[in-house]
Formats: C-alpha cells, structure tokens, sequence
C-alpha cells in the first residue's frame, strides 16, 4: 500500500473487510457451524451440554451487566463499563483457563471474572466506588480491574518471565481492546514476551470503537497482522463465536504451556453498548452498524444452533433464565447491602510498612473528625 | 569490614540479596556482560544467570511493567535505570502500578521493587545524564525514596530497600562511585540504621545544613570550611526523602535556630520547599533566620560546561549559611539598595 493511500483517511469505512474467511469462525451467525480443519480438533471434546453450559454463561453475563447498568441508573453504581455484545470473547477464552493460569483484565472483563468464580457483589465493588479493587487477586488468580490502557499487558508478561523462572506450566493471559493495541505498553510487552519466549497470550478483544474512536483510528491493517512484525504467532478469530474463540485460546494456551512462547488473538466482536454508562453512542455511531452487528449476535448464534440440535429445549430455556435471573438477584442485594467504607479507611494500604509521615498526617485527621463531635456536644449542653 | 568504593558496595549489596533470596531478579539494560555502563552489576550474570541478572530490551516502561507482573509473582525486582534522565518512559508503570498496587489491592498486592537510578551531575555528560528527578517520586504516594552518599550506606540501604515490601527509589550519586569507604557487610538486611532514618554526619552548634546524595561530601567540605571561619555547622544526611525524618531536622534546629537545605534539583517545588515549610511549622519560634535554599536553577539541566554555574558548590553553599546566619553575603548589597529607596 502506498503512503498516500494511507494518509487519505481514518475513517472507519475503510477498513479491511472484517468478515468471513478473514477470520476462524466455527458456528456461523444463523447458526451453521462451519467445518475448519486446523479448528475443529481444539473443541472435538465439547459435547452439547458444554455448549449449552456456555450458551447458560453467555445469558448469565448478560444479565449481570444488564442488572448493573440498572444499578448505575438507579444510583446505586457510580459508573458501569457494559460488556454486552462480548460475550462470547469472554465465555470462550475465560472457560479455556485453567485454574492455576492467571489473567490480566482491562476493565470489562466482568464477564472473564464470571468464570473465575468471582462473588457477585465483588464484580460491583469498584463500581459502587467503595473499593479500587473488588477481589484478592489472589484468590481468582486475576488481577482487578486496570483502568490505564494497556498496562497490563506488562504485567502479564512480567508474570509469564516470573512463570518460566518457576518451570510452571501455567499461562498469564491478559485482556486488552483495539484501542490498547496503540498504547506503547502493548507493544513493548510484545517486544520483551517474543524475546523472552515466555507463556503469556495478548487476547485483543477488538469491540471496533475505542470510546468514541473508531478501530480504524488505531490500526490501518488487521491488528492481528502486528504481532507477527513482533515474533509473535497470531490468530484472528471471529470473537462473537464462542466455540471459535474457546478453540482458537485452547492452541495458544497449549503453545504457552509446552514451550512455545507467546500467541496472539484478535477477537472480532462488537461493543453493542456504550463505552460506559457515562457515554452516549448516538453521537458517533450509526443504527445501520449496530443493526448490521446485532444481526451477528454471539447468543442467538449458538442459540440457533442449539435449537437445531434439539438441545435447547423449553425447559432448558427457562431453568437458563431463572439462573440468571438468581445471579442478577445475588448481585443487586450484595450490592444494596454493601457496607460502605469507614471514613479512616481512606489512609489504609498506602504501605504495608509503617510510615511516619503518613501517620501523622492520619492521626491529625481522626483528631479533626473527633472535633466535630466535641462540637456537636458543646452544642447540645448549651 | 572493608574498604570499597561506592560502586563495589552496592555491587556487593546485590550479590549478597542474590545469594540470600532466590526471588531477586534484576532488570535492566547492559546490566549483564557489561556489568552496567558503571559496571555496577560487574560479573553477577555470569555468577547467577542470565534468569536471574537479565539484560532486558531497551524500553523502560517494559522493564517496570514487567517487574510489576514479576511482583505479582511473588519475586522481588531489583531494576536498573540506566540514567535519572531515562526514567521518564516508565513514570506511568511507577506512578498508576508500582505506587498505588498496594493500595488499590487493600495490601493484597505487595510491589517490593527497588528501582536504582544513577542521579546528579558533575560527570560532564550530555542533556538528559544528570537529572535529580527525585521530587517527582517523593510527590507520589506509595512510594519510599531513599539517596545515597557514602558507600556503607550504598551497601545497607540496598539491603534494606531490597528486602522491604514497599517499592523503593534508591538514587545512587553517580559522581561519587569511585569514592571509597569502610564498609561493614552485615549479614542481615535489617542491619544498621533504619531506612527512614537521617543521620547527623558532623555535630554543630550554630547552623544545620540538610541536603542528601553527592551533596553531602561538599556539605561536610563546606562544615570544614565554616569551622576555619569559626562558624559550626551541624550536617544532616537526610538518607531517606520520603518519608522524611523531620524528627531529627527538628531536633538539630530546634539547638540551632538556623536552617540551609542544599540539593541539585530545581527549586521550586523541591524537597527544600518541603523541608523549610515543615520545620517552619514545627520550630518556628526557634528560628532566628528564615531557612534558606541552595539548589540546582529552575531551569532544564544546562550544558556540562555551564554545570558548574548550576550545581551548588562548596562557596554557594557558604554563602547561604553566611545569608541564614545574618553575616555579609552575595545578597547584602542588593538587600541595602534595596531597603535604601
């Protein structure tokens, strides 16, 4: 391509067709699931029942970001990130983890926290604004929300050099969006994990629309065409698949896990919601597009699909939506009962050692928190 | 104990963290065969491995984030900036993770990085070798900042700062490498003074000079130089810059009555503001003079044949203790005319 050419534009029409062959896709929009050779013996072993125990995860997510925009709405979150339309990217790469792999999310991943067993109150704790983090990363093997773009995509290659010292066979695999791909963090994680050959999976989940900007803003090519320049495999995925992305995450996992370094994934899928509840869409996308990707919904897909195999029964239907319906009832209460934090809590943690300083500046503040309620008194005995 | 130059015990101080704990890792650039372009890590890779002493691609904020993802691990990065003036790449993995993990994670998440950075001037380099960028850090909570100015406490600082589970800036005057000392190698990190505490390098009764890192060797000059003019100074290597030992600031001042802070950085916004506001407000009706500062200019850091005009020195140094203590100075005349009109 010549450099006018690429000087021309930035507008989002011009990107390369992202549909079809361009990418692996397993089950097909209506629903068809679609033969591919090298693909299909990553998922040979998932029966119907696993795919509709992740069809049950795909609605159960749903729901709970449903539940939490309601929550935002009526006051009770401060702001929340929607990850519908992600579904798929998320079930499908978060079910292919093993319990000891460790992942590095950007801030949507609630869904991927979903299949990390997270408590449901924990997804809306940062959310609330009564905590930076809602878990012990510890405790999921995931770290909490990281709200700078990028990041951690360091940090998960730090982890995968950390997890080769330690001759483990786990995987770091870390979240990131179209927009991330520009940041410098990503592209010098690439750049230390292809050197280092170390068990860490970049998974890009390219939603098209970075806030306001759209992905041909970021990238003028595929942005799985840029790993290879990196040493770094690279596979584009149609991310709306659930089986397609469960398949493509299942080689790169084995590719970590036996030595063979670094992969990339590009999910192609689409932010069917605003970027936060804080955003308003309308001002910058189109109802064709969203028509146009809401024909290519990850649910109804493999809804369709369960159908025609006579999987997805009646029964089937309402046991999946009284599970989500509960999980959304866990969630609203541990979020309404949530106790808030205490006022002193605010100079907790800034070190794990004592400092001075800072216990200073804490013990004059609970003196000036102390005053109110002298004054209080002084005016009740008047 | 030994004799050894300032670059040979913080040498030693890493090989002895190595050899103690398999989960310190250092990271850095040329830190391997080359031993560091001061030849400060001198042959730790070829004694325990290029996994554990890695030359890492040339991109500091990769080196950061991954030492950050190192620590979640549970290892214990020690990184390599290779200059003060190259560390600006990775002030966002210093500043949103090292610093705030802690704290964002309800202490779930421990960051015990050490981050060494070569600092000051006075080598005669080009732009961008010789920055005193420690304010920016000490600003920034989380973080623990210690400077350096004798090469026992290169050696016991870095152990301590290693094996402390808060991330530490550890700024090394990179002017002072080639000066010797004894130094005990103690076999325990905790060892010797406390990392938070200043330390008083020579008593006096008349005037306290605070500074820290290279300035320290040319504070004692300047005592030696005072004593000859019968004036006794009290010199305080502050060691840690965040926090601050105020208490014993506050303790010589409050003897004293009379304060100069002297460090490379700028100014404005410097840790000499810090200084003189907090024992301002801690001994103000102890002070006989206002403190006075003797620092680096506001200005970015000149060519190394003017550094000698911004880098305070033995004689700027006397001449803000001649102005704290009310005798002539540089200022005098301009101070009469001035009153004058």
């Amino acid at each position: 391509m010549l450099v006018d050419e690429l000087s021309l534009s930035t507008g989002h029409d011009d990107l390369p067709d992202s549909e079809g062959d361009n990418f692996i896709q397993l089950i097909a929009p209506d629903g068809r699931r679609r033969e591919n050779v090298e693909f299909d013996p990553w998922v040979l072993d998932v029966s119907d029942e696993q795919l509709a125990s992740l069809y049950q995860d795909m609605v159960v997510i749903r729901r709970i970001d449903t539940e939490a925009t309601y929550l935002q709405r009526q006051g009770e979150l401060a702001l929340w990130p929607p990850l519908l339309g992600q579904e798929a990217a998320q079930i499908g790469s978060g079910r292919a983890l093993r319990e000891d792999d460790f992942v590095f999310p950007s801030y949507r991943e609630n869904g991927v926290a979903y299949c990390r067993g997270v408590n449901l109150g924990d997804i809306v704790r940062v959310w609330r604004g009564n905590a930076h983090s809602g878990w012990d990363p510890y405790e999921l093997n995931m770290a909490t929300p990281q709200v700078i773009i990028g990041a951690q995509s360091l940090h998960a290659t730090g982890y995968a050099m950390g997890i080769k010292n330690d001759d483990s066979d786990a995987v770091a695999l870390t979240y990131f969006g179209d927009g991330a791909t520009s940041q410098g963090d990503v592209n010098e994680a690439m750049v230390f994990a292809a050197s280092f050959q170390v068990p860490v999976i970049f998974f890009c989940q390219n939603n098209q629309w970075a806030i306001s900007e759209p992905v041909g803003l970021q990238a003028r090519v595929h942005i799985s065409s840029r790993a290879p320049g990196f040493g770094i495999p690279s596979i584009r995925v149609d991310g709306n698949d659930v089986l397609a992305v469960l398949a493509a995450t299942r080689m790169a996992m084995h590719r970590a896990r036996t030595g063979g370094g670094p992969t990339f994934i590009e999910a192609v899928t689409y932010r069917m919601g605003p970027h936060t509840t804080a955003d308003d869409p309308t001002r910058y996308r189109d109802k064709a597009e969203m028509d146009q990707w809401a024909a290519k919904d990850p649910i109804s897909r493999l809804e369709a699909l369960l159908k025609s195999r006579g999987v997805l029964t009646p029964e089937l239907e309402l046991s999946v939506t009284a599970k989500a319906d509960a999980v959304a009832r866990e969630m609203r209460e541990a979020c309404i009962n949530m106790p808030a934090p205490a006022p002193m809590d605010v100079f907790s943690h800034v070190y794990s050692e004592p400092n001075l300083a800072l216990d200073t500046q804490k013990e004059n503040y609970a003196r000036y928190l102390q005053s109110f309620a002298a004054d209080h008194v002084e005016g009740t005995n008047q | 104990m030994s004799t050894m130059t300032f670059g040979r015990a913080i040498n030693a101080g890493l090989r002895k963290a190595l050899e103690d704990d398999p989960k310190v890792i250092l990271l850095g650039e040329d830190i391997g065969k080359l031993g560091g372009v001061f030849r400060v890590t001198d042959g730790l890779q070829k004694d325990f491995g290029s996994h554990r002493v890695v030359d890492t691609p040339l991109a500091e904020a990769g080196i950061m984030g991954c030492a950050v993802g190192l620590a979640y691990r549970g290892y214990r990065p020690v990184v390599e900036i290779q200059f003060d003036g190259f560390i600006y790449p990775a002030f966002d993995q210093i500043v949103c993770q090292v610093a705030k993990l802690h704290y964002r994670t309800q202490g779930k998440v421990t960051m015990p990085i050490t981050i060494r950075v070569p600092f000051g001037g006075g080598i005669g380099s080009p732009e961008h070798h010789s920055e005193s960028p420690e304010a920016y850090f000490t600003h920034t909570s989380g973080l623990r900042v210690v400077a350096v100015s004798n090469p026992q406490d290169a050696y016991s600082m870095l152990r301590q700062a290693i094996a402390s589970n808060d991330p530490v800036l550890y700024f090394e005057p990179k002017r002072r490498y080639h000066i010797k000392g004894e130094v005990t190698e103690h076999p325990e990190p905790g060892n010797g003074l406390a990392l938070g505490s200043a330390q008083v390098v020579t008593r006096g009764g008349d005037i306290t000079l605070v500074t820290y890192g290279p300035l320290v060797r040319t504070a004692l000059d300047a005592a030696t130089a005072a004593a000859d003019d019968g004036v006794s100074v009290e010199v305080i290597d502050l060691r840690s810059l965040s926090p601050i030992d105020f208490d014993t600031v506050e303790t010589s001042v409050r003897k004293t009555g009379r304060l100069v802070i002297a460090h490379e950085a700028s100014q404005s916004g410097g840790l000499g503001a810090e200084i003189a506001t907090t024992i301002t407000e801690r001994c103000f009706n102890y002070l006989e003079a206002p403190p006075v500062r003797i620092t680096g200019f506001d200005i970015p850091y000149p060519p190394s044949k003017l550094e000698s005009h911004h880098l305070p020195d033995l004689d700027r140094i006397l001449d803000g203790v001649d102005r704290a203590l009310g005798r002539q100075n540089s200022l005098s005349a301009w101070e009469r005319d001035r009153d004058d009109h």
